[in-house]
């Protein structure tokens, strides 16, 4: 990744001198595996050490969402949890009569809607397996960064653009 | 304790905030914009990027920028809801590897094998390409050229593809990644029904009683539809859910009937169900008396390795693999009973009174059912077979084509029906069901496309496979890949698909919009611009065809795979690319540019700018000068229309969300061959197999067989490949979402803990897994998601930095020539 960014760099003046002095410099990297940040850059028939298992994030610091429709991300771990036909562990904290005593946050009213929109007296059941939308975070690091820009930034470079 | 520590943690957060800002809490809290004019951010409808499912997704645009997306709640698919992924839509785009420039490999300035990527502009990449093209021509005619595509072009960029490489270059080899994904079940259909594609609806889902999943985890792979099950599931306590697989997954949380089975013993328990129905007597005789026929098929048909191998010479009909001839009622009845009870426990290891049970949901009369399935039978040696055995049970009771009676087979891909089997970019298709094997079908096709009788091949070109094996050996020599990561998803890497790539013969073009380990053995890299950054179209599992309009602009100077074809095509006279006798029977096309002859047809030009949305942008039509998609639409729906394949006017599918073909009269049919819902049932008739020319759908006596490789001594584990809810397909969207890679990181080895215990490596321990063909690193994982039988591993393949499918055998089902990804033998050691 950092090598192919050098490179793209490099050749928005592709016709200066000085591009093509940086691009002489990469010809001692191997084509193979140069823009592969997914691979960290290993050539494709070697392999490479795996990473390790990540430890799932567990501080229950609540992230800021990206948008205000993010389902939020579990700030906790959730190993052993039981949902299946019998039970739902989320819900034990989750629920709406249940936050009193766990000061969970409550799972969001579109949580109690059916398909059609009406609301029901519990938890709506297409919403019932939580890990579909919600999923924890472990600690791993980004292996290429993501460049989305949050619309309250937009927000505000506007204003500042009518001021 | 609990709200102790809570409490700290919110007046910590507040405090690092306000301090973080620089300002007190007071002067955020009067930080709130409410003015219109800064706050509004534009809306419009897409269908999601991943899966078959179709989900319906609003996308909020500001600035050139995607900065929201959520569930539609107008989507009859999903009302509101997205999955994981669906709901990370919105940062997709913006990894910041984002290919901009065309990337060709270079030494001291000129094309390489063994150059360096180096920025070059769009017309010396097509100036190289071009040349390649037209050497590979001259030097070995159109077999030498090869395209691979994908089930996630849009109907219109699947559907230039096609007229491209079979009309343009008069090439067949053309195939879509598709072909790994549900090729078996195409030729299942056909098959059976004569035509391709479910007869029922996403609606039989609230209409079922029961529910059968034969190898899908459908709540990690169709995480829309599992919320569709569940609802009905646990709304109405009388419906049961019976999940088969051959390892313990997350759609076990919801099954009433849990069954593992050895892989490659579906086979047999399907005919365990069929059996059981006829010799319990619960065989629906008026459906089948009016409504199916019988026919037995050839057994010890290979398995698709090539000609060479010791089991493609031992096979008796591996070159007849799709034969089959008439029998009768009480033949099929006969060839069953080979499938008792004690067999197929042995085969499957599944005791009697689970398959009983299962077997009577098929068999009573009162319960509606509905069978799912995917990668499970697709990926299979005897994947079209599996198809065909599952339609046997659904005819032999009658239980098809009314709501909730539904045998459905999934899709991976979001056009994978609408794209690849529809648009027909298969290596023997043309749209709308043709083939290109067909003289009548091949002569309509040209007729439509304006192109000279005799232009296109008669003979299906290489499929996904062979494609890999004829780039080995040096016979496809220009290969184009689009919308795709093969290298990351093809079998057998190292013996096949690698040395394809990296063959010095051979001239390789990759599209994409990130760099990924195809794009690496690439020798051109061309920058593409994705999903919501052009106009679109993608068609769902249940025929559901929708629209998109563009919505951003791509980044610098990325194109859509549409661009690039339709610009590239202008590089070649005519005379370069037909040969002198199709010229001098048709002189009237020589002087003009394969553009003009495919793209200026008076067909494809038909409609001006004046017709573009202008709340839109459109890039390839401002570029070409007229309205691209609909031309191309309006041309590809001619196929369609009359042909039980019908699709409505261009306009209607930017109003609608979405319309399930055939649409008659402004009128979707939500299932097919049934009087009340489908003009095309013939007067008089309730149920109609319409695609068979006697109305009659066929069930078919084929066997189990065994796998073409199983564990043994010095390999003693089964190896099952497949994916992860958090990723799509080889992860080279997903994985930059930050996100979803911090949800599920890397590949991991799900193993049984007596296994990991055997093998002296416990929960993180690195492991070398090895076949026969290549190895692989890991990491084993004992907890979690997977459960594992002892002896079964699996390894999901999203993860570049673990390519699986360098241990995977490349055996295919010789039918439809899909790989099977699901079982190989492999062997395990710590590191």
């Amino acid at each position: 990744m950092r090598l192919f960014s050098v490179t793209v760099l490099s050749c928005i003046a592709a016709f200066s001198l000085l591009a093509a002095f940086s691009l002489l410099a990469l010809h001692s990297f191997a084509a193979e595996g140069e823009l592969d940040a997914l691979r960290a850059n290993v050539p494709l028939l070697e392999e490479p050490t795996p990473e390790p298992l990540y430890r799932v994030e567990d501080r229950s610091l609540r992230p800021v969402r990206e948008y205000p429709m993010q389902p939020p991300t579990i700030p906790h771990r959730i190993d052993n949890y039981q949902v299946d036909l019998n039970a739902n562990r989320c819900m034990a904290c989750h629920a709406r009569t249940r936050v009193g005593e766990t000061q969970a946050i409550m799972v969001s009213v579109t949580h109690y809607q059916d398909r059609e929109g009406n609301y029901l007296g519990d938890l709506s059941p297409r919403r019932y397996f939580c890990t579909q939308c919600h999923v924890p975070q472990t600690d791993a690091p980004s292996r290429v960064g993501n460049t989305f820009v949050d619309m309250s930034d937009l927000i505000r470079g506007s204003r500042q653009r009518s001021e | 304790m609990t709200l102790t520590r809570r409490d700290f943690i919110k007046s910590s957060a507040v405090a690092t905030a306000t301090t973080a800002a620089g300002m007190t809490t007071t002067a955020q809290a009067q930080n709130i914009v409410t003015d219109a004019q800064h706050t509004q951010l534009k809306w419009a409808k897409a269908p999601c990027r991943f899966c078959g499912v179709g989900c319906g997704v609003n996308v909020a645009v500001r600035d050139n920028r995607v900065v929201a997306t959520h569930g539609d709640m107008q989507s009859p698919v999903n009302r509101g809801i997205n999955c994981i992924k669906g709901y990370f839509l919105s940062k997709i785009m913006y990894g910041e590897d984002r290919l901009t420039q065309p990337l060709l490999r270079k030494r001291n300035g000129e094309y390489h094998k063994e150059g360096e990527f180096t920025p070059v502009s769009w017309d010396e990449a097509f100036d190289v390409m071009a040349e390649k093209y037209k050497a590979a021509l001259r030097d070995k005619g159109p077999s030498a050229i090869g395209m691979f595509g994908s089930g996630q072009w849009t109907i219109w960029e699947g559907y230039t593809a096609n007229k491209l490489m079979k009309a343009g270059f008069r090439s067949n080899n053309l195939d879509p990644n598709a072909r790994h994904c549900m090729a078996s079940a195409v030729f299942g259909f056909m098959r059976t029904f004569g035509i391709d594609e479910p007869m029922g609806c996403y609606e039989d889902i609230e209409a079922a009683d029961a529910f059968v999943l034969w190898g899908a985890n459908m709540a990690e792979m169709h995480p829309i539809l599992w919320t569709r099950i569940t609802d009905r599931r646990l709304s109405n306590p009388h419906v049961r859910v019976s999940v088969l697989s051959t390892f313990e997954h997350r759609s076990f949380e919801l099954a009433d009937q849990p069954i593992i089975f050895t892989p490659q013993a579906d086979l047999a328990i399907l005919n365990y169900v069929a059996r059981y129905i006829i010799e319990n007597d619960r065989v629906n005789w008026d459906f089948v008396n009016d409504h199916v026929r019988f026919m037995e098929g050839n057994v010890d048909i290979g398995y698709g390795l090539r000609p060479e191998h010791r089991l493609e010479l031992a096979a008796a009909n591996a070159r007849d693999s799709a034969g089959a001839r008439d029998i009768d009622f009480e033949r099929y009845r006969e060839f069953l009973q080979q499938y008792d009870a004690e067999t197929v426990t042995r085969l499957s290891g599944v005791p009697k009174q689970q398959l009983d049970r299962l077997a009577e949901l098929y068999a009573d009369p009162d319960i509606k059912v509905m069978s799912f399935w995917t990668m499970g039978f697709n990926q299979h040696t005897r994947g079209v077979w599996a198809n065909n055995m599952i339609y046997n049970i659904h005819l032999l009771t009658g239980k098809i084509a009314t709501p909730g009676n539904s045998p459905f087979s999934l899709t991976g891909q979001p056009s994978a029906c609408g794209t690849a089997r529809e648009v027909g970019t298969f290596s023997h298709r043309l749209p709308a069901d043709m083939v290109v094997t067909n003289d009548y079908h091949r002569r309509f096709a040209e007729e439509i496309w304006k192109v000279p009788e005799g232009t296109i091949q008669a003979q299906p070109g290489a499929h996904a496979v062979l494609q890999n094996r004829m780039l080995k050996d040096g016979e496809i020599n220009v290969y184009w890949v689009q919308c795709n990561n093969n290298v990351q998803a093809a079998a057998n890497l190292v013996e096949e698909t690698y040395p394809g790539y990296r063959n010095p013969d051979n001239f390789i073009v990759v599209s994409d919009a990130y760099p990924t380990v195809t794009a690496e053995l690439a020798d051109l890299i061309l920058p593409a611009a994705m999903w919501v950054e052009k106009e679109g179209a993608y068609g769902n599992a249940e025929r559901r065809t929708q629209f998109w309009q563009q919505m951003v602009t791509a980044p610098g100077e990325a194109h859509s795979d549409l661009w690039q074809m339709m610009e590239f095509s202008k590089r070649f006279d005519i005379e370069e690319v037909w040969p002198e006798e199709l010229l001098d029977a048709n002189p009237e096309y020589r002087g003009k540019t394969l553009y003009e002859v495919l793209f200026r047809n008076g067909q494809v030009d038909a409609f001006g700018l004046d017709e573009l949305n202008p709340e839109f942008d459109n890039d390839e039509s401002r570029y070409f000068g007229f309205y691209v998609q609909k031309g191309l639409f309006e041309e590809y729906a001619r196929f369609t229309r009359g042909k039980a394949h019908d699709l409505a006017p261009f306009e209607v599918y930017h109003r609608e969300r979405g319309l399930r073909w055939p649409v008659v009269d402004g009128q979707e049919t939500p299932w097919r061959y049934n009087a009340q819902y489908d003009p095309y049932v013939e007067e008089g008739r309730d149920i109609h197999f319409y695609g068979q020319v006697d109305g009659r759908a066929i069930v078919y006596a084929v066997p189990y067989e065994p796998p073409a490789e199983a564990p043994n001594e010095e390999y003693p584990l089964w190896l099952v490949t497949g994916r992860v809810l958090e990723h799509w397909h080889s992860g080279s969207m997903t994985r930059r979402v930050p996100e979803l890679h911090r949800a599920f990181p890397q590949a991991v080895v799900y193993m049984h803990p007596q296994d990991a215990q055997q093998l002296g490596v416990r929960r993180g321990s690195e492991v070398r897994i090895t076949s026969p063909r290549g190895v692989m690193h890991s990491r084993v994982e004992t907890r979690g998601r997977n459960r594992m039988p002892r002896g079964v591993v699996y390894v999901p393949w999203f993860d570049a930095s673990q390519l699986i499918n360098k241990v995977t055998l490349d055996a295919t089902d010789p039918i439809s020539k899909q790989t099977d990804f699901k079982k190989c033998a492999c062997r395990i050691e710590a590191v």
